[in-house]
């Protein structure tokens, strides 16, 4: 299973827009999301989880993707997780 | 049994259960359904769901419009929110499982999220509390914004509870089930106070904790002479609001047959005592109660509630109506007093930090010069058709009354191009009700044909008091000896200039005052017709001799204490019989 460990960098944390971005994202695949904060683990296709994950600045976030998509996805979504104030994200 | 004071807006008394009705904090019933309908409950809940997403684009599209993309943008969260799996998934679980209707499963579900946001230990995630308490309201209006309907088959006769009500709101009750209202919000011209006085109901605003301090079902008292709010009385109260309420309707009766004789005093000095109205319909009310004219006509209900401004013709079938009701008898129709409590959606448009010293009345008409001149069109076509006068309010400088009455002269002349008939001899007045206005009224004497004394903004600019401060309110009232100072000025000065001066604010309706505004020489009282027939039987009780006696010992008082302990014994001699 496609799986990475991403530091979120950015002073705001994964704050609310690009959590709905990244959920985003992730509902264009048919691959499963789970998303991982130290030892708690949410549905990364739900802006409801991602939010409550309240991952700030310096937090790693571990993303398990699963199913027929999953390296793409983990791309995208990989890609918006280092960059999450990038205009071009939000 | 707990007491509430607001401000009345309408008069007279009413008792009955409680309905609470609230914008923006629903009160969720604990409702449960039966099995079988549980599809039906999440159709319901879908259908919220789409109509609140709808109101979201609407106002994304207008922010962003407006404000910039980047703020409209804050919606997207919202409304990424309300697609979102999880939400839908936990409404079906507590309405397939738990059996809850739809708006107790969404307030659970979105409660608990609200929870779990705030114990968030980073501040702005923290903060996005806000959008969930957002998306539940939006979803509560659109599940039991329908359920609301029932309040248009009311059964038993209520009070209607709220925080303000809306247009929508009182579009859908049924009106002829409701006995009063009282509200946390609201002034003299707010809505409801529109709604209460169009339906003759009691009612009481400003009130600003009722809808919580009241439960539905709770028996209230709404006492709209007194400004009180009584919720859930002792057996005791309920016989003295009762017998009351027998005193008043007595006295009404006794009252009754003064309609028809004329205010004069018993030494035969006549003084005008006329009604104030807000709406044409109320002629009929004032004429009813023995009012020999209108003193106050207060335009800015025809801009109140409304999405655009009127049209003349809107003015003008306005104005007809009620000069043609008063079959000869004067009219003063004073011009838009926008601004301050009262708002349109023009007017809406400015932020003010003070808004009572801002932009409002005849400064906001002088910079509105078209929306001015329609009003100004309209009463000129309208006073061929009976005695009218004309009067601009909160006229702090000459100078504004030169402008205003320049833009007239410009209409005049328009008119006169046209061809359009108007009295030529209209009479052009000014409130009194600012201290500048008073402290200059000899140099405004030689520039208009009569004065009318506002006592309400002149008491609340004198003493720097607004009474819709309950901090301070107690500060507030007409028997301060500055404002009589102030009054008798006017008065003087006016009679000096031999024009007439009248007094239109609630003082003059106030049986306690009356003594003491003949005495002083005032002309003409204008009253709500509420307190008319009171306020007539004063001037019938006294000479002018002991008027001006009473007069010049109030002047020496150097405290209202004194002015209002005095005038207060001495209306209960003139009115033994006077509810008090």
């Amino acid at each position: 299973m496609p799986t990475r460990n991403i530091e979120i960098t950015n002073a705001t944390g994964l704050h609310a827009r690009p959590a709905a971005k990244f959920v985003e994202i992730a509902n264009r695949f048919r691959s499963q999301v789970a998303v991982h904060k130290n030892d708690r683990m949410v549905n990364g296709k739900s802006v409801w989880d991602m939010l409550t994950l309240d991952a700030a600045a310096g937090t790693i976030l571990r993303l398990e993707v699963e199913g027929e998509d999953a390296e793409e996805c983990l791309e995208e979504l990989t890609e918006l997780l280092r960059d999450p104030d990038n205009e071009k994200n939000v | 049994m707990e007491i509430r004071k607001g401000i009345p807006v309408s008069p007279g008394l009413a008792i009955a259960p409680a309905i609470v009705l609230d914008s923006e904090q629903f009160r969720i019933p604990r409702r449960s359904i039966a099995a079988e309908d549980a599809e039906g409950e999440l159709e319901r809940f879908r259908g919220a769901v789409e109509g609140a997403q709808a109101e979201i684009r609407e106002l994304r599209e207008h922010v962003a419009r407006d404000v910039g993309e980047e703020l409209g943008a804050i919606f997207d969260v919202q409304d990424a929110l309300m697609t979102d799996n999880r939400l839908h998934e936990e409404v079906r679980e507590l309405v397939e499982r738990e059996h809850y209707a739809a708006e107790y499963a969404v307030s659970t579900v979105l409660k608990a999220y609200a929870r779990k946001f705030l114990k968030l230990p980073n501040r702005y995630m923290a903060e996005r509390v806000a959008d969930v308490y957002d998306i539940e309201k939006r979803l509560l209006r659109h599940l039991i914004g329908a359920k609301r309907e029932t309040l248009g088959r009311l059964t038993e006769p209520v009070v209607i509870i709220a925080h303000d009500l809306t247009p929508s709101q009182t579009a859908s009750l049924d009106r002829s089930k409701i006995l009063a209202f009282a509200t946390d919000g609201g002034g003299r011209t707010s809505h409801t106070t529109i709604v209460a006085r169009a339906m003759s109901i009691p009612a009481v605003v400003g009130l600003q904790t009722i809808t919580a301090d009241v439960s539905g079902g709770d028996t209230v008292v709404v006492d709209g002479n007194r400004g009180l709010v009584i919720i859930n009385p002792d057996e005791e109260t309920i016989s003295r609001f009762q017998e009351t309420e027998r005193q008043f309707r007595r006295m009404e009766e006794s009252l009754g047959n003064l309609k028809d004789l004329p205010a004069v005093t018993q030494d035969g000095h006549e003084v005008a005592l006329w009604g104030n109205i807000e709406f044409p319909h109320e002629v009929q009310a004032c004429l009813a109660r023995g009012a020999s004219g209108i003193g106050l006509y207060r335009t800015e209900f025809l801009y109140l509630d409304r999405e655009e401004d009127p049209t003349e013709e809107d003015h003008y079938q306005a104005y007809a109506e009620a000069i043609e009701a008063l079959q000869g008898r004067p009219i003063t129709i004073r011009t838009c007093d926008l601004g301050a409590d009262k708002f349109t959606h023009l007017s809406g448009d400015y932020d003010e930090r003070n808004p009572f010293l801002g932009f409002r009345s005849i400064r906001f008409s002088l910079q509105h010069i078209g929306l001015f001149k329609t009003q100004l069109r309209a009463i000129l076509r309208a006073s061929v058709l009976g005695p009218t006068r004309l009067m601009f309010p909160l006229v702090t400088n000459l100078k504004e009354l030169r402008q205003a009455k320049m833009i007239l002269a410009d209409v005049r002349e328009d008119l006169e191009d046209e061809g359009v008939p108007f009295d030529r001899d209209l009479a052009i007045g000014i409130m009194v009700e600012v201290p500048s206005a008073a402290l200059m009224a000899r140099n405004f004497a030689g520039e208009c044909d009569f004065f009318s004394i506002g006592t309400n903004d002149l008491v609340q600019y004198t003493l720097a008091v607004d009474r819709s401060n309950e901090q301070v309110a107690g500060m507030y009232t007409a028997g301060h000896p500055a404002v009589l100072r102030l009054i008798r000025e006017v008065v003087q000065a006016a009679c000096d200039a031999d024009i007439e001066v009248a007094v239109c604010g609630e003082m003059a309706g106030e049986p306690m005052y009356t003594v003491l505004l003949i005495g002083l020489g005032v002309h003409a009282l204008s009253v709500s017709p509420a307190t008319l027939l009171e306020v007539k039987k004063v001037i019938r009780s006294v000479t002018m001799d002991q008027a001006r006696e009473v007069t010049d010992k109030i002047l020496s008082f150097d405290s209202d204490r004194e002015v209002d302990a005095y005038l207060s014994e001495l209306t209960r001699r003139l009115l033994p019989e006077m509810v008090v």
